[in-house]
């Protein structure tokens, strides 16, 4: 395959992936404002910290509210973090490596990139805004399951899985580091009653309220969600299970070509400091730190895997 | 022109009868409801939106994709009709190949003097460096697109023919998949010949052009000047369809006298390369230096033997407007026969008898330039202000040489669908052709372009053009 089209394949995931990303941060965010009796500023300084954006954001508005924060996140053409951006993006490179893709893959891709054009068209009024988020969701599953259903398990299935969950560890990352100063004042003050919402949020933003209800009840504090986002394999979204898949698929790549290249030490290096580990030894060490790091890390087997597989040279 | 009176109908004769080709056909489309017919005309909109058959439209941010308007009555040749034509194409296309052959090499057709030399040698389009030089197989243009025209029953003329990068052979492939999506039960009434084999007939050319240096299954990629090409759809299908890759020029470079490209495991070498870049974008060392679409030093690898290029750099010269007019001596030199398609009558400016009688009948004639593609720097005397006309008097003046003159045909018509039921408008044809060194290949069809204002000749998509499937019978 060529590298360019490796290239293509792996960021239209990435933008595919955080497109859906943006779309259930949004959620969280919204369900806060609106079960908050005060002012919501500071859920809503969150969202744009999380997204990665506080520097355009203020530059483009002066106040955090509703509206501005869900402008700026799904329609804002000079946002390259927004969910219309991302999706332009992931089509431009959908049409980049079409002939990668089987029909399905990339008929589903354009009409996403056209149904979702045509929702943000206009500014989202509030009453909207849950269906568009769901638009949002549905659309970036649907190209997945097309994924799933109809391409082979080759060397271009893996960089595309390869993109998702680059995309998704980063992002699940991102979220608990924003949200850290959220779990880190509970652990010293073990027994106070910290908002049960903020906690419900981190959560939310990840879909991942009703799976951490199966599994510990109602029985929500920092460790436990800490723990299951981190090192819950089970998970699909913690940063164990994405790490697994990477692994997985770069696992399979190594196979496919036989060679084994520096950026399949670079995820076991990754692996490794999930592997075995505590959410105990986690949390005593400095979440923010281990996150940082994570962060960083992802960063780097990132440019790896282009270099090795000569994405751009 | 224009006027309705003397335009053939290719369904309906004079008296309103169905023409046979088209006999079953219209006692379909009589027994159809036509509020559903349109309804489906709406669908083939969705279904093209969808799969993404656009065309890039340069300097517009928001609509930068558009589609080509679809309509959904089919053009119907007889295999009778195609026949003749196919032979007539066959032709022509032997004859463009060896015409290339003798001028880039030995040029006895001048030594002839059946063509002026100073029309090849200050041609913009011919290639100095393609002098002395062998393509593989001995096949300079492997993919050509013939564009006809038709005025009566048995009169075709060809209107220009397309040697060095036809498009449009996507649009004939996506065109038949539509109807067979939406019309099904039409196929199985009536016996149409196959187009989809296209893809794998290009495949198979190209194959066979493959140059000696390949071992084992030849490594083919079209080379697209990239996305933001006006025709990279067409690009991406066919590699798509071929099962070739899709390669832009900063993929390849030159590795050991060959053209790699570049791949996840690292570079591989390439056998043939179907190129959708011009000739003169393709080797900045070779061609125009700022030219980003190439590959640095293809044109060295080409010339020593080390890659195939479809088609070969310089095949321009063999669709040239100028060289157009000679094309009945051409086909005659090389073939010995008659030519079996017409050309239309055309006036070379640059001779003093034709010159004057241009002058005198700007008001019916065509005035075209001889280098000039896509509509440009075109008079239509019928349709042209006074104005328009005093100025090309002066331009003829001035560069006599630069222009050939024809007259207005009463191009042929076939109907659409509209809101008020079926109704004439003109169209063209241009059928596809695939050369190989030991066979030319031309699919029964080809993309059938149709002017959807009444009256009007133009059929350019870039100026409200749309396509039509197209059939040839099996009868």
């Amino acid at each position: 395959m060529l590298g360019k089209s490796a290239g293509g394949l792996y960021w239209m995931f990435r933008y595919l992936e955080r497109s859906e990303n943006l779309a259930r941060l949004l959620e969280a965010g919204f369900r806060i404002a609106l079960t908050r009796s005060t002012a919501a500023t500071s859920e809503w300084q969150s969202v744009i910290a999380t997204a990665g954006v506080t520097n355009g954001f203020e530059n483009r508005h002066g106040e955090y509210n509703a509206a501005n924060v869900v402008d700026y996140i799904l329609r804002d053409r000079e946002n390259t973090s927004s969910v219309r951006y991302v999706t332009e993006q992931a089509r431009t490179n959908a049409r980049l490596v079409r002939t990668a893709l089987t029909r399905e893959v990339w008929e589903a891709t354009n009409e996403s990139w056209m149904v979702l054009n045509q929702a943000l068209q206009r500014p989202i009024r509030e009453r909207d805004l849950p269906e568009v988020l769901a638009l949002i969701k549905q659309q970036s599953t649907l190209v997945r399951g097309t994924l799933y259903g109809t391409m082979l398990r080759n060397d271009i299935y893996n960089f595309a899985r390869l993109g998702t969950f680059i995309e998704r560890a980063d992002n699940t990352a991102r979220i608990l580091d924003v949200k850290y100063y959220v779990l880190l004042p509970s652990l010293s003050h073990i027994g106070s009653s910290l908002d049960n919402v903020q906690w419900e949020t981190i959560l939310r933003s990840l879909s991942a309220n009703r799976s951490y209800r199966w599994l510990n009840g109602e029985d929500i504090n920092p460790s436990g969600i800490a723990d299951f986002l981190i090192l819950d394999r089970s998970m699909p979204r913690s940063l164990a299970h994405c790490v697994q898949e990477i692994l997985s698929n770069l696992n399979n790549l190594s196979a496919q070509y036989g060679e084994r290249k520096p950026c399949h030490d670079c995820v076991d290096k990754i692996f490794e400091t999930l592997d075995q580990r505590t959410i105990d030894s986690i949390l005593a060490s400095g979440l923010h730190e281990f996150l940082k790091n994570f962060i960083y890390g992802m960063g780097e087997l990132s440019s790896q895997i282009e270099q090795d597989y000569r994405f751009y040279s | 022109m224009g006027d309705g009176k003397n335009e053939y109908d290719e369904m309906f004769g004079g008296d309103g009868t169905v023409r046979n080709a088209y006999r079953e056909y219209h006692n379909w489309i009589d027994a159809e409801d036509p509020a559903q017919l349109l309804k489906k005309s709406a669908e083939a909109e969705t279904f093209f939106r969808r799969t993404g058959i656009t065309f890039n439209v340069y300097g517009d941010s928001q609509d930068t994709e558009r589609l080509i308007p679809f309509d959904v009555v089919p053009r119907i040749l007889s295999s009778r009709e195609w026949s003749r034509l196919a032979r007539g194409i066959e032709q022509r296309v032997r004859a463009i190949n060896a015409f290339l052959h003798d001028i880039y090499h030995r040029q006895e057709i001048i030594r002839a003097g059946r063509v002026p030399e100073r029309l090849i040698s200050e041609n913009s389009a011919f290639e100095p460096k393609m002098i002395g030089v062998s393509p593989p197989g001995g096949v300079y243009t492997h993919i050509v697109g013939i564009d006809l025209v038709r005025t009566g029953d048995n009169e075709f003329f060809v209107l220009e023919d397309n040697a060095r990068t036809p498009s449009g052979v996507s649009y004939m492939l996506e065109n038949r998949e539509t109807m067979l999506q939406m019309f099904p039960e039409l196929f199985s009434k009536i016996p149409v010949q196959s187009v989809s084999d296209y893809p794998k007939a290009l495949r198979r050319a190209l194959a066979r052009s493959a140059p000696s240096v390949c071992s084992g299954r030849p490594v083919i990629a079209v080379l697209t000047p990239g996305i933001h090409n006006s025709a990279y759809f067409e690009h991406s299908f066919l590699a798509d369809q071929m099962g070739a890759e899709l390669v832009e020029g900063h993929d390849l470079r030159v590795i050991d006298g060959r053209i790699a490209m570049r791949t996840t495991k690292g570079y591989e070498p390439i056998d043939v390369i179907y190129r959708r870049v011009d000739d003169e974008f393709l080797d900045p060392l070779n061609f125009n230096p700022d030219s980003i679409l190439g590959v640095p030093g293809i044109m060295d690898v080409y010339r020593a033997g080390g890659i195939t290029l479809a088609n070969a750099p310089g095949t321009g010269i063999a669709d040239d407007k100028a060289i157009y007019s000679y094309m009945p001596e051409i086909v005659h030199f090389y073939t010995g026969e008659a030519p079996i398609l017409k050309n239309v009558e055309t006036w070379r400016c640059s001779e003093p008898d034709s010159l004057a009688y241009v002058l005198d009948n700007l008001e019916h004639l065509v005035v075209k330039e001889v280098h000039g593609s896509g509509g440009y720097g075109m008079l239509i005397g019928p349709t042209a202000s006074k104005r328009e006309i005093a100025r090309f008097r002066k331009l003829l003046k001035a560069k006599p040489g630069n222009y050939i003159a024809q007259p207005t045909l009463a191009l042929s018509t076939v109907p659409i669908l509209t809101k008020a039921g079926l109704a004439p408008r003109h169209v063209d044809l241009r059928p596809f052709v695939l050369v190989s060194p030991d066979s030319i290949d031309i699919t029964p069809g080809g993309l059938t372009r149709v002017a959807l204002k009444k009256g009007s000749l133009v059929v350019n998509s870039s100026q409200g053009g749309g396509t039509k499937d197209t059939w040839v019978l099996d009868d």
